[in-house]
């Protein structure tokens, strides 16, 4: 096909209008009630079980398969929520392969792990269908005060287990609507029918949590006056800024932040109007070169190539999402680093890439340089911390926050989560398990 | 390729796959169908007297189901025929006249009045069946007419009705006897003193499948309740191999020759009835389950089998294993065995290690040197035989006999090889000097 054209091939509707609702329909469907059944019934009850080590909340998976398999899917949800209340979202999104499934013992002895990561979504699902709220009770109030930052996951899970001991919580969120990621994030596919929307209000519905939107720190909110009013502070931040390719040309048009235009993504009504180029190249090798990279696919884009610059291996993005990218059509290119942003009146139309070796354990250019035409060029090189918005009170190593084993910054009332401390995975899993750490450690000093 | 042809009691078959007494030999249609799959025999589900008895019009079927559905256990409460006696009778003799080579027997259940007896047994015979069988088993609604298990469950009516049948009647008397009672032996002595040719068992187990909790009900219910039915299919087969082998075993009944029934679903599990004493075998759950073609395996598989053992008949395999089959305390206390990990199978579950450590012998190691590990501790380990059978890998857990005169750890004593049973044995208040093999 020719491009006939002149300027950037970027458009909305490239798509039948019933294809954007089958394109990202759920990825993993709910299993059946007997298809429940029948996976639990694979599970082996493992003594001192791999899986549970492997999972960064330490949710005993055993027992919640095993309560699914007795027919128990409520009790095997609480089984879940009592480590991660945010069970259901995980469910989702959790590289399983590399995590839980990808130490199941039948993982080991055949290849073919028990989907642990469906079934807990059975558990969830079921639990939140059958149930208005949470199943936990406020403790009797402490007449503590502590504010949280950020509605994501860390804030989410923080947020609620300080509300489980009694504090009243407050939980600020930049965005006028909370979530963090798991709104405005996480691929379209691996979350539908509002869920996340859904999950917080579930978790809210513990109550003594006060959402306050719109509040972003180093903006309408500063840590200072936090600290100064209230008893304890938790900051689930997450990454507000985008690492820029270092190029010429970045502010042109069809020069994209993958992750603003997920949130667009994320949070449009109609799939359709949503402009997207025909040739796409994406630079990075992350989970989020990936979801760009899937969905533009699945809104039509003819041609979509994510470039990264080392080996596949060397990708963060799991094998199974290389295998998601893969089978929707995607092209990845390795061992290519960008080298020229390539411009004509006002917008991208395409990207220099240089290729690249390992010499020695260090990346180095060869020279040789390929180029792509491409109508958007989107930058998925990670986030980064901006650290004015804490005002330079915070010990930072790598541009992340430096935490303790109780989560707890260099101040001794500020705690911190999520993708914003130095050394996490970046994963929705361990903020959680950041969040459910430092609401103890908040409790326990709040306590004594 | 081995003989399956089969001679129980007189009566010749193709092979030794009947079908029991029940649902699937009621009718003409279903029994032809039968022999068109290729089965051996039928025994014509129960004929009773007098006016037909009715069913219930509900549910007659209950089951135990594994996770993916797999039928492990089906109860039932269905009656004998209720189709009136001419017809069943006509369509026996139809039948028997256009499949000459196959067995037919016909099930029979009437009260315990001699004059009933001679009257059926003249109708029956009048079909040139090849024998009968007294049913004393059913434990549901017959039951509570005083007949069926009713019957099985008292030795002195087995052997009046089974002298009576022998009185007036040429033909072969299989009498089939009930488990629902305390020593299956007892029920066998009777039937073989009142001249029976063979047994066959077992009946039904009397069982309540499960309880409707929202009910409260015994399921599965008939209006709003449920009531205790026969419980057959795979879950019973270890029962009915134990009462077969006891009849098998007893000098009393030994030799008398015995139909086995319960559970049997596969060639296998024929030939372990065979084996332990049972010149044919019937079948239901299994056709039930499947339809007829499940028979084409059993033939084959059971020729297959026999083919790669060297055997050529089914005689040969008749009874087989029955001098294997042995009371406690005549087992060797001196064989010492020790269970044995292969670690290149071990998935590291670490099922045989909490099933060992909680429950039995703390023989079992979960960790060694830091690392998960599963090994048999030899200085606790009494040989028990739970980790295999917990082990969800096939033969990654193995039971290794200790050579004789290698010092068992566990207690630091020297295997003897001498052969040593409860019988002698010192803590045996009732010991004698030398051990009775």
């Amino acid at each position: 096909m020719t491009q006939t054209k002149a300027g950037p091939d970027i458009a909305a509707g490239r798509l039948p209008q019933e294809a954007y609702a089958d394109n990202f329909s759920d990825l993993h469907p709910l299993l059946e009630p007997h298809e429940a059944q029948v996976e639990a019934d694979r599970c082996y009850f493992c003594y001192d079980a791999p899986c549970m080590q492997a999972c960064p909340t330490s949710i005993d998976i055993p027992q919640f398969i095993r309560q699914i398999s007795t027919g128990n899917p409520t009790g095997s949800a609480k089984t879940i929520f009592d480590q991660n209340i945010l069970g259901g979202m995980c469910a989702r999104v959790c590289p399983t392969e590399t995590l839980c499934e990808q130490v199941c013992v039948r993982e080991v002895a055949e290849g073919k792990p028990v989907k642990i990561g469906q079934l807990q979504r059975y558990a969830t699902d079921h639990y939140m269908a059958e149930n208005e709220t949470q199943p936990y009770q406020r403790a009797a109030s402490t007449g503590k005060k502590v504010a949280v930052a950020g509605a994501g996951p860390a804030g989410l899970a923080c947020a609620h287990r300080l509300a489980m001991h009694g504090h009243d919580v407050t939980l600020f969120d930049a965005r006028e609507k909370p979530g963090g990621l798991n709104e405005f994030g996480i691929a379209s596919y691996k979350s539908v029918d509002n869920f996340a929307a859904r999950e917080v209000e579930f978790v809210l519905s513990i109550g003594g949590i006060d959402l306050k939107t719109g509040m972003r720190l180093g903006d309408n909110l500063n840590l200072a006056d936090l600290r100064a009013s209230y008893d304890a502070v938790f900051l689930g931040i997450g990454l507000g800024g985008v690492n820029a390719l270092g190029l010429d040309g970045e502010d042109k048009g069809g020069s994209l932040d993958a992750v603003d235009y997920i949130a667009n993504l994320r949070q449009a009504d109609d799939l359709g109007k949503l402009p997207v180029g025909r040739r796409v190249v994406v630079i990075g090798g992350g989970m989020t070169a990936v979801d760009i990279a899937v969905q533009t696919k699945l809104l039509g884009a003819e041609d979509v190539t994510i470039a990264y610059r080392r080996g596949q291996d060397r990708m963060n993005a799991s094998e199974y999402e290389q295998h998601l990218a893969q089978t929707n059509g995607v092209k990845i290119m390795t061992w290519a680093q960008p080298k020229a942003l390539v411009a004509a009146n006002g917008s991208v139309t395409g990207i220099e890439l240089e290729r690249t070796r390992d010499q020695d354990g260090s990346l180095t250019g060869t020279g040789e340089t390929v180029t792509l035409e491409a109508d958007m060029v989107f930058k998925a090189i990670g986030q980064t911390l901006v650290d004015t918005d804490l005002g330079g009170a915070l010990t930072l190593e790598k541009g992340r926050i430096v935490v303790d084993a109780d989560r707890k910054t260099s101040l001794d009332d500020v705690w911190a989560g999520g993708d914003c401390v130095a050394g996490g995975e970046d994963l929705t899993v361990a903020a959680v398990e950041d969040g459910k750490i430092a609401a103890e450690a908040i409790n326990a000093a709040l306590s004594a | 390729m081995a003989d399956l042809t089969t001679n129980f009691i007189g009566i010749k078959s193709p092979n030794p796959f009947w079908l029991a007494s029940a649902p699937p030999t009621d009718k003409e249609y279903n029994v032809v169908r039968a022999f068109k799959a290729g089965w051996g025999g039928v025994v014509w589900k129960t004929l009773g007297d007098g006016d037909p008895v009715v069913n219930v019009n509900g549910p007659r079927y209950g089951a135990i189901h594994g996770k993916d559905r797999q039928l492990i256990g089906l109860n039932n409460i269905e009656l004998i025929t209720d189709r009136p006696l001419e017809v069943n009778l006509r369509e026996i003799k139809q039948v028997k006249r256009d499949w000459p080579d196959r067995a037919l027997v016909v099930s029979l259940m009437v009260p315990c009045e001699e004059q009933n007896w001679i009257d059926i047994l003249k109708a029956v015979e009048d079909t040139e069946a090849d024998g009968v069988e007294l049913n004393f088993g059913c434990p549901h609604g017959m039951s509570e007419r005083g007949m069926g298990s009713a019957v099985g469950q008292v030795p002195e009516y087995i052997e009046m009705v089974t002298r009576w049948v022998k009185k007036h009647s040429r033909m072969p008397c299989i009498v089939k006897l009930t488990p629902n009672i305390t020593d299956i032996r007892k029920p066998a002595q009777a039937a073989k003193a009142g001249g029976a040719d063979a047994v066959s068992l077992i009946n039904t187990i009397n069982s309540i499948v499960s309880v409707d909790l929202d009910a409260m009900s015994p399921a599965p219910m008939v209006d709003g309740k449920g009531a205790h039915g026969g419980y057959c299919g795979p879950a019973v087969k270890p029962i009915a191999l134990n009462m077969v082998a006891e009849i098998a075993r007893d000098p009393e009944t030994h030799g008398l020759p015995i139909s086995g029934i319960g559970g049997v679903t596969t060639w296998r599990d024929a030939a372990e009835f065979m084996a332990l004493g049972a010149g044919s075998v019937q079948v239901c759950t299994a056709a039930m389950t499947y339809g007829f073609k499940v028979v084409e395996d059993m033939i084959e598989g059971l020729s297959d089998w026999m083919d790669q053992k060297g055997y050529t008949s089914v005689d040969q395999i008749v009874g087989r294993a029955v001098p294997n089959a042995s009371d406690w305390q005549h087992l060797n206390l001196n064989y010492i065995a020790k269970a044995k990990i292969n670690q290149d199978l071990c998935i590291e579950c670490g099922r045989c290690h909490i099933a060992c450590e909680d429950t039995s012998h703390q023989a079992i190691t979960n960790m060694v040197d830091g690392v998960r590990k599963f090994e048999v501790i030899d200085e606790e380990c009494v040989g028990c035989n739970l980790c295999v059978n917990v082990c969800p890998v096939e033969n990654c857990i193995t039971m290794e006999q200790m050579a004789p005169g290698t010092v068992d750890p566990r207690t630091n004593k020297v295997v003897e090889e001498k052969y040593a049973n409860w019988t002698t044995h010192p803590n045996n208040p009732m010991a004698v000097q030398e051990a009775a093999e």
